[in-house]
This record gives structure tokens, sequence and C-alpha cells, in this order.
């Protein structure tokens, strides 16, 4: 029983940063715009949230600062595709190479600038990431253990995500939101205020991939900045958004799942030696573990366009960029 | 939401319009119009399609802004920048393709933009209700766009403007898409919205709605402001003349020729768009080589259907097309062509179809000969050699052969369409709005080249709107009125009334030159 | 009618879209966007302390300064060039393939299956015959995958592209640590170095991959700009109507054109494979992201062939030249790619230029506007 315990919370803790990624991008998505940049902004995040992490010793700070990169990484972004109208795509993959170029050239700097070499969050930081037992819940068999003894920045992710959910669902935002994503021109013609709502969102959802980011910036490395930390986790977030269906309620899931593909390997030795049935789990290369997201991503997408299903898929704007005079 | 008590005594000037124009690139869609909507009235704006009348309307929807003129609403000069501005002025407007988010309610497309509050609260389905049920009409609120059907997406635009409080209403063509008894019923909430003192503009092209629903009318041709008539002045047939144009005496030339063998053989065609709405009933017709057949009727009566089932782009529901005694049904467009069948549509845009705007003359000379040679490369200097030659045949003013199509001009762009069909020297030619938005004088090269062909034996199909000019040119001129073959008559003896009452939808059992009635 | 007070200004200026720009003038303009970007990034690097005119003068000179540096110039440039050249056909369709990075990586998987385990006997120039066969294979049809589905059900294909670069990648990683595992390597997984029968042959001391590079551009050209296949993608891009209208059947044209695109990008997989580069031996960073900034670099080239050659190789010489001035300054080698990204948004932005234009009214019109209203009751 230990072994699942143990593994359902790692891989709460490995989808953690995959979460914030495609919350963001779901949100961002929701207004019409594909943003391939996803990695670049969890790298800006990361080293700006580590950056004033280490030198302020205030958790809030760096969490507010990665936000703020993620912020100004999809300003860029936003600017490019909304107002100039340039080419999603070509935008997204450009704020890819730029965000991670961004993090690794001045994360070399710090590096440079410690002695040692190694920039190691403080201890007094650390702590504020220490595990936190929920009282009551975390004492409950089992499931205490592995829902309700996390860091903080995992609850927070759930919280963002339950809020973007419910914000996308239940508020008056969020339907403008849909509407501006689904058919711009509706959305326009109705009044609504296209460029604005591109912008917030975008933003948003950018601040959100940047929060991510810090996650593993600030809990992945042992407090240690690595270059190349993100390391993909950013494309494997956009691929959870299709899987999540562009929920971030579904993302909640989705991200357990994708998170347990990403430690399966590590653990399926415990697996197999404690329920000799599942033996086989331990033969499956890792390489089939890695390679599941974007395999049951493009299998979901697959089916989800066989079936023509109009919700959860993708909104119907989706890479276009809208300009009223088009006819 | 008090739609109604706000709005003060009828007759009163509620939008103005003075010397609107708007150019899109070199095409001018308006120009120099003047307007008045008026209170407790209903306005048709009438006019073919492509005359102008929506893009004039959007401008006060917030989607265009004019290039030059002035606004004024309640006496007021307003600079209309966007939808939002148009809304808080009370403007509302039910566009033709409706600007509904599929995905979501009724009820969400209803408060989209104009409903407050932080979150969406369960009463907004039954609020959609309540508006709907004032004005007579019904919705289900909590029923998704796109498991709906036209008249009840129609229903919901209707109702979303009215949400928003608009007292001035602009519907673009409303009854395009619904059945006789959708259309009583919308005008019968119409005239009620009139009479609570709304002002209504309806865009149409029917002239039967015009008599039926409106009070005034203004036509629009080819981007001007032609006349506005109190319709209880006027009839269907000086209607038509002002949507079709001047009764100019024009000299085109008819040359007496023998028509030939029957080319083509329509027999009961019968076809249906996406939508499964009727477009073409029951069609019977044929066309003999060495004539041009005339098509006539009010834009949307079919014409397009027509080309795109002859050329095989659209599938027939019932009937056939025979090709002198060949069936065309099941062939692909490719093996229409290689028939001998040509086809040339101008659409309102002017391409998108049968052009590749971003290609350069030459390369769209080929569109349809580029798989002759049997080199896997493609007859480009044949290509160049027609471009030059329909260049100077047809006087198309350009830069040269290297000039990509989208760069040119409106009425060029259609010689160089007609230039290549013509080129390929087909045996059955058709050609939409062939000299839609030409000068007089692109419009004679262009009739000169069709009766060449005719004088080379091929049978013309001939789509047009200039009532007079069909006369004079054509040898039979068929109408269509929505779908339907209302008469097909003797173009050296036919009037323009006649032809005007059967456009209207009058039917005679005459089928001039059809000598046997084709039953099978 | 006071709310309707928002409704009474004229606005100051508004978008419109431009008819066309010349060639001319889009170069012209490009060239600013990047003089633009050349500038910011000089600040950039003035903030570092360093002189930019120097720092720049050496990324330069540090890209031609010695036969060997021009060489590793060249073996950068190749794979992007050949990577790019793929995806033009696809992207003149209007077809979104994003997943050139996935069919160059499994055109270098079938290459290698040819080169590990096809029988010894086999001379060089044969082997290297399938292997380039192999490679065509392999990557044409990871680009069917999409092309299938699109034309079929209408599936996204810029996900769907997106998700076939991991797998592709993966399989790298599945085959290194499974059955393709080097027993030689110990217990570090590795694939085998080939065969010395399976390395590219040489030309002037580089790989001749770059004869095949030439002779790509060349075909590439030629195809698109006068041959049936190029003229049928032509159509399909500009407007799928006009396409069905003069008889194309344009599914067979899409799945045609992708074979095409995934085939060149499974050919640079299997030169880069065998190529000195990669030391003769398939690894996960085979790819290493060029087939992402093959994108990137058509669209700046405008979809050309042969401006491709020009970005492609201004791309490397940033990749290249930044390296040289890594180890000059001291700095890190990430440098080039927030150079690559500032020149990129510049460029991207100046795009909007060429399609649109903002039309400005004076404060004078809009006065004179004004004051011409009537009754003069403008609030």
């Amino acid at each position: 029983m230990n072994t699942i315990v143990n593994f359902l919370f790692a891989a709460i803790k490995a989808g953690t940063p995959l979460l914030f990624g495609t919350t963001g991008e779901i949100i961002t998505e929701k207004a019409g715009n594909l943003n391939l940049g996803v990695e670049g902004l969890m790298y800006m995040g990361a080293f700006v949230g580590f950056l004033v992490g280490f030198y302020t010793e205030s958790l809030l700070l760096s969490l507010l600062a990665a936000f703020g990169a993620g912020v100004l990484g999809s300003l860029i972004y936003a600017f490019l595709t909304v107002t100039l109208k340039a080419n999603q795509n070509v935008t997204g993959l450009t704020l890819t190479i730029f965000g991670t170029g961004f993090a690794n050239f001045f994360g070399e700097m710090l590096i440079a600038a410690t002695k040692g070499g190694a920039p190691k969050l403080s201890a007094k930081f650390s702590a504020k990431l220490a595990e936190i037992q929920i009282p009551l819940l975390s004492d409950i068999p089992y499931l205490g253990r592995a829902l309700f003894s996390h860091n903080i920045l995992v609850y927070l992710a759930i919280i963002i995500a339950i809020l973007s959910w419910a914000y996308i669902k239940f508020t008056r935002a969020g339907l403008y939101l849909r509407a501006t994503g689904e058919n711009p021109a509706a959305a326009d013609a109705s009044g609504l205020n296209v460029t604005l709502i591109k912008y917030v969102n975008i933003l948003l959802g950018g601040g959100i991939c940047g929060i991510g980011g810090a996650y593993i910036s600030l809990l992945n490395g042992n407090g240690v900045w690595n270059n190349g930390c993100v390391n993909g986790q950013g494309w494997i977030a956009v691929a959870l958004v299709i899987f999540a269906s562009w929920s971030p309620a579904k993302a909640i899931l989705g991200s357990l799942v994708f998170g347990a593909f990403t430690i399966f390997q590590v653990r399926a030795g415990d697996f197999a030696a404690e329920f000799p049935a599942l033996s086989f789990l331990s033969s499956i290369p890792n390489a089939i573990y890695v390679m599941l997201p974007f395999l049951v991503t493009a299998v979901v997408l697959i089916i989800t366009s066989i079936t023509r299903k109009r919700e959860g898929a993708q909104p119907a704007s989706c890479g276009v960029n809208y300009y009223r005079e088009e006819r | 939401m008090d739609t109604v008590t706000n709005v003060s005594a009828r007759g009163e000037i509620a939008i103005e319009l003075r010397g609107i124009t708007k150019a899109f690139g070199s095409v001018i869609a308006n120009n120099n119009i003047d307007l008045i909507i008026r209170r407790g009235e209903i306005l048709a704006l009438l006019g073919e399609n492509g005359s102008g009348k929506t893009t004039l309307m959007n401008m006060l929807s917030g989607i265009y802004h004019p290039d030059s003129g002035r606004i004024y609403v309640n006496g007021n000069e307003v600079f209309i920048r966007s939808p939002q501005d148009a809304t808080r002025l009370g403007i509302g407007m039910i566009h033709q393709h409706f600007k509904l988010v599929d995905v979501l309610t009724a009820a969400d497309n209803i408060i989209l933009g104009a409903g407050k509050g932080f979150l969406l609260r369960r009463n907004r389905f039954e609020e959609a209700r309540k508006v709907a049920e004032r004005y007579g009409m019904y919705i289900d609120p909590e029923k998704k766009i796109y498991e709906m059907s036209v008249s009840e997406k129609q229903t919901v635009e209707i109702l979303k403007v009215l949400y928003r409080g608009a007292n001035i209403l602009i519907l673009d063509e409303p009854t395009a898409v619904l059945t006789p008894q959708e259309t009583q019923r919308l005008f019968e909430i119409l005239r009620r919205m009139r009479d609570d003192g709304c002002a209504i503009v309806i865009i149409t092209h029917k002239l039967n709605e015009v008599l039926e629903i409106s009070d005034r009318v203004t036509i629009l041709r080819r981007g001007e402001s032609v006349a506005t008539v109190k319709t209880s002045e006027t009839n269907a047939a000086k209607l038509t003349e002002y949507m079709v144009g001047r009764p100019v005496t024009l000299k085109i030339e008819r040359p007496d020729t023998k028509p030939t063998e029957r080319l083509l053989n329509v027999y009961h065609l019968t076809v249906e768009d996406e939508d499964g709405v009727t477009r073409l009933d029951d069609v019977s017709f044929s066309l003999r080589g060495g004539e041009i057949l005339g098509v006539a009727g009010v834009a949307g009566s079919g014409q397009k259907e027509l080309c795109e089932t002859i050329a095989g782009l659209h599938p027939i529901k019932k009937g056939a097309i025979l090709y002198k005694k060949e069936n065309i049904e099941g062939k692909t467009p490719r093996e229409i062509i290689k028939l001998g069948i040509s086809m040339s549509f101008i659409p309102e845009d002017r391409l998108g179809m049968g052009l590749a705007a971003s290609l350069d003359i030459a390369d769209n000379m080929m569109l349809k000969s580029y798989r002759d040679p049997k080199s896997p490369f493609t007859p480009r200097k044949a290509a160049e050699e027609m471009a030059k030659e329909v260049i100077k045949k047809l006087d198309i003013v350009t830069s040269g052969i290297n000039q990509p199509v989208r760069m040119l001009s409106g009425g060029n762009v259609q010689k160089v369409l007609l230039g290549r069909e013509i080129h390929v020297n087909p045996s059955v030619l058709i050609t939409a709005y062939p000299v839609r938005g030409l000068d007089i004088g692109s419009s004679y090269v262009i009739y000169d080249a069709l009766n060449e062909q005719k004088k080379r034996g091929v049978g013309v199909l001939y789509i047009g709107e200039d009532l007079d000019v069909m006369l004079e040119l054509c040898d039979r001129i068929m109408v269509l009125c929505h779908g339907k073959v209302t008469g097909i008559l003797n173009a050296r003896t036919a009037t323009k009334e006649q032809i005007g009452l059967l456009m209207a939808g009058a039917t005679t059992n005459e089928r001039y030159g059809e000598e046997v009635v084709p039953n099978e | 009618m006071n709310k309707a007070a928002t409704g009474t200004h004229m606005p100051r200026f508004h978008i419109v879209k431009r008819v066309e720009m010349t060639r001319g003038e889009i170069f012209i303009l490009n060239l600013y966007a990047v003089l633009i970007a050349i500038v910011a990034g000089g600040i950039l690097i003035a903030c570092m302390g360093i002189n930019p005119v120097s720092f720049y003068g050496t990324v330069i000179v540090g890209c031609f300064r010695s036969a060997l540096s021009v060489k590793s110039l060249i073996r950068i440039v190749i794979p992007l060039l050949i990577a790019s050249i793929a995806v033009i056909p696809a992207f003149r369709m209007k077809f979104w393939n994003i997943g050139g990075e996935g069919q160059f990586i499994m055109g270098a998987v079938f290459a290698s299956y040819v080169a590990l385990f096809f029988p010894e006997g086999i001379p060089h120039l044969p082997l290297m015959l399938l292997m380039a066969i192999a490679g065509i294979i392999g990557g044409g049809i990871w680009a069917l995958i999409p092309a299938f589905f699109k034309c079929k059900f209408g599936t996204n294909e810029t996900l769907l592209t997106l998700m076939l670069n991991y797998i592709a990648l993966y399989i790298i990683q599945y085959l290194r640590d499974g059955p393709w595992r080097d027993p030689a390597a110990g217990g570090f997984p590795k694939i085998a170095k080939f065969p010395e029968r399976a390395w590219l042959d040489q030309l002037f001391g580089v790989d001749i991959s770059w004869i095949v590079a030439v002779l790509l551009v060349i075909f590439m050209t030629i195809y698109l700009k006068r041959t049936k296949h190029g003229y049928e993608i032509a159509v399909v891009g500009d407007s799928v109507n006009t396409a069905r209208y003069a008889g194309m059947n344009v599914n067979a044209v899409i799945m045609r054109t992708m074979f095409l695109s995934g085939a060149i990008a499974g050919l640079g997989g299997m030169l880069q494979v065998s190529g000195e580069a990669t030391t003769h031996t398939l690894s996960m960073g085979i790819a290493g992201g060029v087939g992402f900034t093959a994108i990137i670099v058509v669209w700046l080239a405008n979809l050309s062939p042969i401006t491709t050659v020009a970005v492609a190789t201004l791309i490397g010489m940033l990749d290249k030249g930044c390296g040289v001035a890594e180890s000059t300054y001291g700095l890190s080698s990430a440098v080039s790619d927030i150079l690559q990204g500032i020149i990129l948004f510049t460029v991207l932005g100046a795009m909007f230029f060429t399609n649109y234009k903002i039309v400005f009214r004076s404060k004078q019109s809009i006065k004179s506007h004004t004051a011409a209203a009537p009754g003069g009751e403008n609030k």
C-alpha cells in the first residue's frame, strides 16, 4: 500500500508544474491564441522566480516575480499576435527560443556570480516550501500522505486550476472569454472588446505558466539553479491541454496522470516488488512512459476530430488572428 | 431595456447618413450615399447582391468605418467606432450570416456583452425567456446554438439586439433562410415593433417582401443610392427598373445565327444547399449551340447553384443534366471541363472562385489546361502567350502578365476569368455576371466576346442582372424565381415588365424554343 | 441620449488592410527590422559592459576566421537549411506542418536501421542509397500520418504534428535503451557508431550533405515554380474552392505534398545521422530543434527557397558566432538564443506593415470636421 501512496505522492508533485503550465495555456487558448511559447514562459518564470527567491528569501516575492516574468513574456506574444497580427505558431516558437535563451543566459551569469558555481536557495527559503501536514486531513490513513501533506505550491496549483475552471465556466468574464476564442467576430458584434479580452487572458495565462516554471526551479533541483531545468515540461503542458479537453478541472486529473508517466519508471521496481502481478510494468522501457503523454494526446486529438464533438474541442478560432474589417 | 418608452414621436428622423463613401482596396462599395431612417417606419434597403447594402449598414453597426461622410443619430453627429458604440446609440443589426457563438446557449448569446454582475446566474435563462415572450417569440434559452434550426438562430439574433435595448433595428436579408410561414411570423414581429415606435431597416433583394412589409424603399445600385420612394406609390416593375438599371438605349449587337443541336439538356433538376434548403426546384431547359440563353432573376434565386451543378461542384438531388447524350452526374469537375463545358462565375467578391488571387495572370490562365502537356512541368510558355492574347483582346489594364491577380482592379479580374474560359474553345460557356461592376466600354468588350463565341457555335448560358442588356444580347431568356423556372421567353419580343413580373414570382407556361417539353 | 456620448469622438487612427507591397519595399522593411533588432541586441550587450560593435565584429569574424570555423558553420547551416526547404511546400499549401523535427528524426531512425542492421556485404554506395531511401520513407510516413487525419477527419494538423515530434524523439530513446543499445558501450545507454561504409562521403573536407542541400534548393525552386505539382500546391494554398473548380483532387494534393515535405526532412535526418557532425551515430540530440527553427526560418524567408538559404545562413552565423563570442567574452552561448529571439520578434512585428497600414487623421481635420456638425451639439 505504501508503494501506491508514495507513488501517488510523487506523481502529484511531478504533475504540479504541468498543471500550472496547462492552466495558463488553457486560458490563453480559450482566448483564441495557441501559444507555443509555454516552454519559454516557464523558463522565464523559473529563472526570475529563482533569482528573486535567492536574493530576497521571500516566497511571495519570488512567486510574484515569476508571475510577472510570465506576464512580460506573454506580453511580447500578445503584442505581436493580437495587435500586429503575426503568425501565432511562429511567434510562439520564437518565444520558446527567447525564453529558453533568457533563462540560460542569465542563469549562467548567476552561476558565474556565485561562489562555488552552484547558486542555492537559503535554508530559510526552502523551509517555506517544506511539506505541510494539513491538520486532520493528513491523518487520514494513506490518503492523508498522498493528498494532504504536500508543499504549498501543490495546493496553489490546484486552487488556481479550480479558480480558473470556475472563472471560465461561471463568471461573466469567463463567458466573454469563451465567446472571444470561439468566434471573435460574434463577440465583437456583441459589443465585447476582443482585443482587451485577448490581452488580459493571454497575460494571465502567461503569468500562471511563469509560476509553473518557478515550481521547477525552486523545488525540483534541490534548491540549486540548473540551466535547462524546464527541459520540455512546457511542451508536455501544451499536450496536456488537449488531453484535458481545454478544462482546467480535468487538467488536475490529467496532470496527475502525466505526472505519473514521468515518474513511473523510477517506481516501477517498487510496484513489481509489492505486487508480483504488476511486474510487467517494470519491464516496459522508460521511453514508453515518457512518450505516453504525447502518444495519448495524439490519440485523443484524433478521436475528438473523428467524433466531431463541439464541446471539449479546441476553441474554434484558436490559431487565427482576428481583424474586424476582414471580408 | 425599455425599448419603446424612451422613443419619441413617430416619423422623427432616427438616423441620417450624408455622403457616405467606403472602398475596399480598389473596389468602391459605397459611393456618396445619403439615407434617412425614421422612427415608426420600416425602411427597405433594396438592391442586387453586391450593390453595397450590407456594407452601408455595417458602418452603422460599427463593423466598418466610412472613408468619408457623416452619420447623425437623433440629430447629433456620431462616429461609430465599434459595435459597442452602435449598441450605446441603440442600433442593433441582425447579420445575414449570424454572429452567434455556436457552443454557447441561446441565453448566453443573448446576454453576451450586455448583462451585469460578476457571476452568471441561473436566472439568465428565465430572463431570456421573458424577453422572448414580451415580443411574442419563443426560444429554449438553454439550447446550444449549434443544435438550432436557422429560424431559431435568427430569433436569438433578434432577441440579442432587443435585449440591448436597441430601438433602431437593421435586418440583413432576414428571410433568406426562412420558410414562408416563418417569414410571416417575422413580419408580424417587425410590424409590432414598428408600431411601438422602433426604426426598422430591412435589407433585401426580394421585391414581394419589400411591397409587403416596408413603408419606404431606398434603392441602391452599384454602390450608389438611386432612389427613395414610398412603398404605397410604387410597384414591382418600377422597383425592378431602379434595381437593375436605367432604361438607356443600348446598341448591343445580336448576330442572327442558326441554333444547332441541343448541347445541354437539363431535366427536372433539383438541388439543395448544405443546410438542406432547396435551391433549384424542378428546373428544365435546354441550351443549343449558337445561341445565348439568358438567365434572369433576382440574385439568390438559384443562379449560383445552377452554375455549380453544371460544373460538377454541387450534388444533384433529383433530375439530370445531359451534355449531348451523356449524363454528367457523377463526373468530376475535371471530366466536365474535358467535355468542353466552361464556367466563369463572378462572385460578389470577384475572387475565390475560378481564380487564385495571389498567382499572376499567366498562372491563372493555365488553371484548367495545366495538365495538358505530358511533361511534369506546367505549360508556362503557352500560358504566357495566352495571357498576352487575352490582355490584348479584352483590353486588360495591368503592369504585365506577371502581376498577381489580386492587384488588378475588379473589372480586370473579371476579364482575366472570362478571357480564360473563352480561350479554351469550349462548346458550352456558362458565364455569370460577367459585366458586374464594369464600365460601359469594358462591358461592350465582353458582349462582343460572347457574340463571337455564339457565332462559333458555342452554347452560351448568360446569367445576368441588367434586363436591358439581356433583352438586347440574348436570344432567349429564362427567368428563375426561388429556384423555379417561371418562364422562358423570346428575347426579341419580350418586355422588361413581363420579365419583372416573372422575377417577382408570377408564372407563365411559355417555354420558348423548347419545342419538345422534356418529360420523363 | 447622453449615453451616446462615447460615440461622438472621431477616432484618431484606424488600421486598414493595404493592397500590396512590392518585393523591394518588403526587403527594405525587413532590413530596417533587422537593424532595429541588432541595435536592441547591442543595447543588451552594452548592459553587460561589452562593446556591442566589437561583439558583433567577433560574431562575424568568428564564423570565418579559419577553414575550421567555416566548416563548423556549414555543419550548423546544412541541417537547418534542409529542414527549412522541407517545410516550404507544406506551408505554401497552408498546411501548418510544425512536425519537421519529428520527420527529420524518423528519417534518421530509418536510415540508422539500414546502417546498423543490413548485411555487412553491401558496399558503401548502395548502402548509402538504401539509407537515403529509408530516410525518405521514414520522414514521409511520419508526415503522411497528420495529412491523412487532416484530410479524412479534419484533425488539427498543428497540434498533431507537434505531438508526433515528441513521439519520434522518444522512439530514439526507446531504441537506445532497448533493442539498439550498444553492448560494447558498457553500462552506458547509446546506439553503436555506424560501420565506416555507412559514413557520409566528404568533399572539400565537409560532408557531401551540402551538395544535397544545394540540389534541394534548386529542386524546390523549380518544383514550386515550374511543375504541375508546384502549381497545384499554390492553387490549393490560395483557394481550395478554386482548386476544386479546376478539377484538382485537393486531398491527393495535400497527401502528396506532405509526403514530399516529410521525405525531404527525412533525407535531412539521414544525412545528419551518417555525417560527422553527429559522429556517425543516432542520439537523442540528432535534430536538436532544427525542425522548429526551420519554421521560423521559412516564415522570415517568405517561403522562398532561395531566400531561405540566406536566412538559414544568418541564423547559423548567429549560432556559430555567438559560440565564439562566448569564449571571447565569457558569455553564455545562450546569448545566441536571446539575440535570435529579439531579431525574430522585430521582424515578425515588422511583417504587420506589409499587410496593414495605419491611417491617421490629423488633429486639424478632426477639428474642422467637428465644427461643421449641425447645431454644434457635439459634446
